[in-house]
């Protein structure tokens, strides 16, 4: 989806800050820098305070008692706090929102490890193999992570509702067919999907990290008598781990918070739908039920937030190398 | 099995190892094709030719070996992107039963709808304004942010929405939206905002007025993706050697010629970057109005609307379809340029 060069971002992630500008030589210019630092600082922070308002708002809605979120606005908390973690406890067992947070893992954790285990293979073959039309499958990839999910979703759902035939040839049965149960039918349909989606941006950031790898490392390993395979296994796995794991906690955060897909596989039941289908079909019908809303949106919300102050590091370097997917 | 029930959890957890074990399964047979299959087939090449070694075989060697490393992402990617985008591409020119074939009607459809042409109206508006308010305030602030102390603090709160899903995000802002009728105590930030300002609170949501309600929409991407920008710019501006800098200094450049001469054309590359990726994400944005609004009070989108037409409620899979192909073409100018830059950048690398 970006131009942005990869292997490069591994270097300057937020902390790390360039040394600040020179000192100023004269008195005046060393008062200037000084008001000039602090004026920026003053309207850094204010800035990025105002923009967690919204944020800090619903967290402190979530534990206010009922009738006092419908009636007076969040900000009285301040001078009338009331704690309470009943509509937290209302949601997990009345809303049963837990069951879609374990949907939510369920489908994302496979998910995940396909696509990023199908790129890695898919990317090494793009960085270090030498085959006729390797530039062109590369470029394909490259142009497919840009396509919107929208062109592919109404074949790929006929496609597990009706099955594929071809004339009088079935070539593949409708999936009500298998047997399955229907919350194995909507797990499988949904890392299918999550796995096609994934791929192409996932073996294109792959590939730049892995392109980057010394080419005597590999040349060393050839004439030592290695094939693609163990040279994969050894060399070129474990020298992008990093790499692999922003790709796959952005890939993780691209799927969790997913609504698209979830909506058109999952089948929209407590079997198998996300946390994010419940929310957003809680924000519609139940626009009003704010006790229940500000909970249910902290709870989707603990995972990514957990990964995001956790692996923070990763996480920037892994958008850096890609952005994100939309 | 053995007679016992396992619980609703037990048996999604079970599913999920089910999941893990299928990916270890697949992965280390993967693992075993390529480390033996080249082996293997030169092994059956020099039986059939009669113990002759095939020296003059190894590039189509490594042309085998190469498509079994490929071959679960090609797979995947032919029958989950390629095939149906042909797919969706046929249905858009047939009717709502894949009965027969039906032209430009799906599309002429689309151009003559009044609902229809707001939603065109609207992706029109999203896409102009969301990339350039994210850029502005991003790249803004990653200027501002530079020059700051606690500068790591600052971007964490204003990168934090990023891990925050759009459904998540959605909520948020809806609550910052809601509206109590006037005299009443307010609950939510901008009509509270306006109540103390002294005006009347509204229901902001439904106000198409101006297509308001949109712009407040585009507020809660801005929100999400200033946070990108802003990092991307930051590290761009953090890389810009310092000689230059210096050199500028030197020459009595003020900071906002420092800006426009040194900063901004330095970090050109990185600011089209920016441009291009929230514009796509813009493009193809369905969360957010689908939770807001649902699409209604004429603030649905292209991508929105595809889904109600064919998926939702309507189940009109040609005209859906031809929206998402519509959707297509606006999304490929921007990937032929991308592809274009690619082509380039591997040029250069040669």
């Amino acid at each position: 989806m970006t131009s942005a060069k990869p292997a490069a971002p591994a270097a300057p992630a937020t902390k790390k800050s360039r040394p600040k500008p020179a000192p100023a030589t004269t008195m005046a210019g060393r008062v200037r820098q000084r008001l000039s630092t602090r004026l920026a600082t003053v309207v850094t922070i204010v800035i990025a305070v105002v923009w967690t308002i919204p944020t800090i708002g619903l967290l402190l809605s979530s534990v206010r008692p009922r009738e006092a979120i419908n009636r007076t606005g969040w900000w009285t908390f301040f001078s009338d706090p009331e704690l309470t973690f009943a509509n937290y406890q209302d949601v997990l067992v009345n809303g049963r929102l837990g069951s879609y947070f374990l949907n939510s893992l369920v489908i994302t954790i496979p998910s995940v490890l396909f696509s990023v285990g199908f790129a890695a293979f898919a990317a090494y073959a793009l960085s270090w193999m030498n085959f006729r039309g390797r530039d062109w499958i590369f470029i394909g990839i490259f142009a497919l992570q840009i396509v919107p999910l929208q062109m592919a979703l109404i074949p790929l759902l006929r496609f597990f509702n009706l099955g594929v035939t071809i004339g009088p040839i079935t070539i593949a049965l409708p999936w009500s067919e298998w047997g399955v149960s229907p919350a194995t039918a909507g797990f499988t349909r949904l890392w299918f999907a999550h796995t096609c989606f994934g791929l192409a941006l996932a073996t294109y950031l792959i590939h730049n990290f892995m392109s980057e790898l010394p080419k005597d490392l590999m040349e060393a390993a050839k004439v030592d008598g290695a094939g693609h395979g163990k040279i994969f296994r050894r060399i070129a796995l474990p020298l992008v781990i990093p790499a692999l794991a922003s790709i796959a906690i952005f890939q993780f955060l691209w799927i969790w918070n997913d609504l698209l897909v979830a909506l058109t596989f999952s089948g929209g039941t407590e079997q198998s739908a996300p946390i994010t289908q419940r929310l957003s079909e809680m924000a519609g019908s139940r626009g009003g039920e704010w006790q229940r809303l500000t909970a249910g949106a902290f709870v989707s919300m603990v995972i990514p937030l957990i990964v995001f102050i956790s692996l923070q590091r990763y996480f920037v370097r892994g958008l850096l190398a890609g952005s994100v997917k939309g | 099995m053995f007679g016992i029930r396992p619980t609703p959890e037990g048996e999604k957890l079970l599913q999920l190892g089910v999941g893990v074990a299928l990916f270890l399964a697949v992965v280390g047979g993967l693992l075993i094709v390529v480390d033996r299959g080249p082996d293997l087939v030169a092994w059956i090449g020099r039986k059939l030719r009669g113990g002759k070694d095939p020296v003059r075989r190894k590039p189509a060697r490594e042309f085998w070996g190469a498509m079994a490393f490929l071959l679960p992402a090609g797979l995947l990617l032919t029958v989950g992107l390629l095939v149906p985008m042909g797919r969706t591409t046929v249905l858009s020119l047939r009717d709502r039963f894949d009965d027969e074939w039906v032209g430009l009607e799906n599309y002429i459809w689309m151009f003559t709808q009044g609902d229809i042409l707001i939603v065109l109206r609207n992706t029109l508006i999203w896409v102009i304004v969301a990339p350039f308010l994210v850029t502005a305030i991003g790249l803004i602030y990653a200027v501002l942010v530079d020059r700051a102390k606690f500068e790591w603090f600052a971007k964490s709160l204003i990168f934090m929405p990023m891990a925050i899903s759009f459904v998540g995000a959605s909520i948020i802002w809806k609550f910052v939206y809601e509206v109590r009728p006037e005299g009443s105590d307010q609950i939510g930030l901008l009509n509270q905002v306006v109540v103390w300002l002294g005006g009347t609170p509204r229901n902001w949501l439904v106000m198409r007025t101006g297509a308001l309600n949109t712009l407040l929409l585009i507020v809660i991407l801005v929100w999400i993706y200033v946070g990108f920008a802003m990092v991307v710019l930051s590290a761009a501006i953090k890389a810009i050697p310092m000689d230059i800098i210096e050199a500028a200094r030197m020459d009595g450049t003020n900071a906002w010629q420092m800006f426009w001469k040194v900063t901004l054309p330095s970090i050109r590359p990185a600011v089209i970057v920016v441009v291009v990726t929230v514009s796509i994400a813009t493009l193809k944005l369905f969360d957010i109005v689908r939770t807001m609004t649902g699409g209604n009070f004429g603030t649905s989108v292209i991508a929105n609307e595809m889904y109600t037409q064919a998926l939702g409620s309507a189940q009109q899979p040609g005209r859906g379809s031809a929206l998402a192909v519509v959707l297509f073409l606006f999304v490929l100018p921007i990937a032929l340029y991308q592809i274009r830059e690619l082509r380039r950048r591997r040029e250069e690398v040669r």
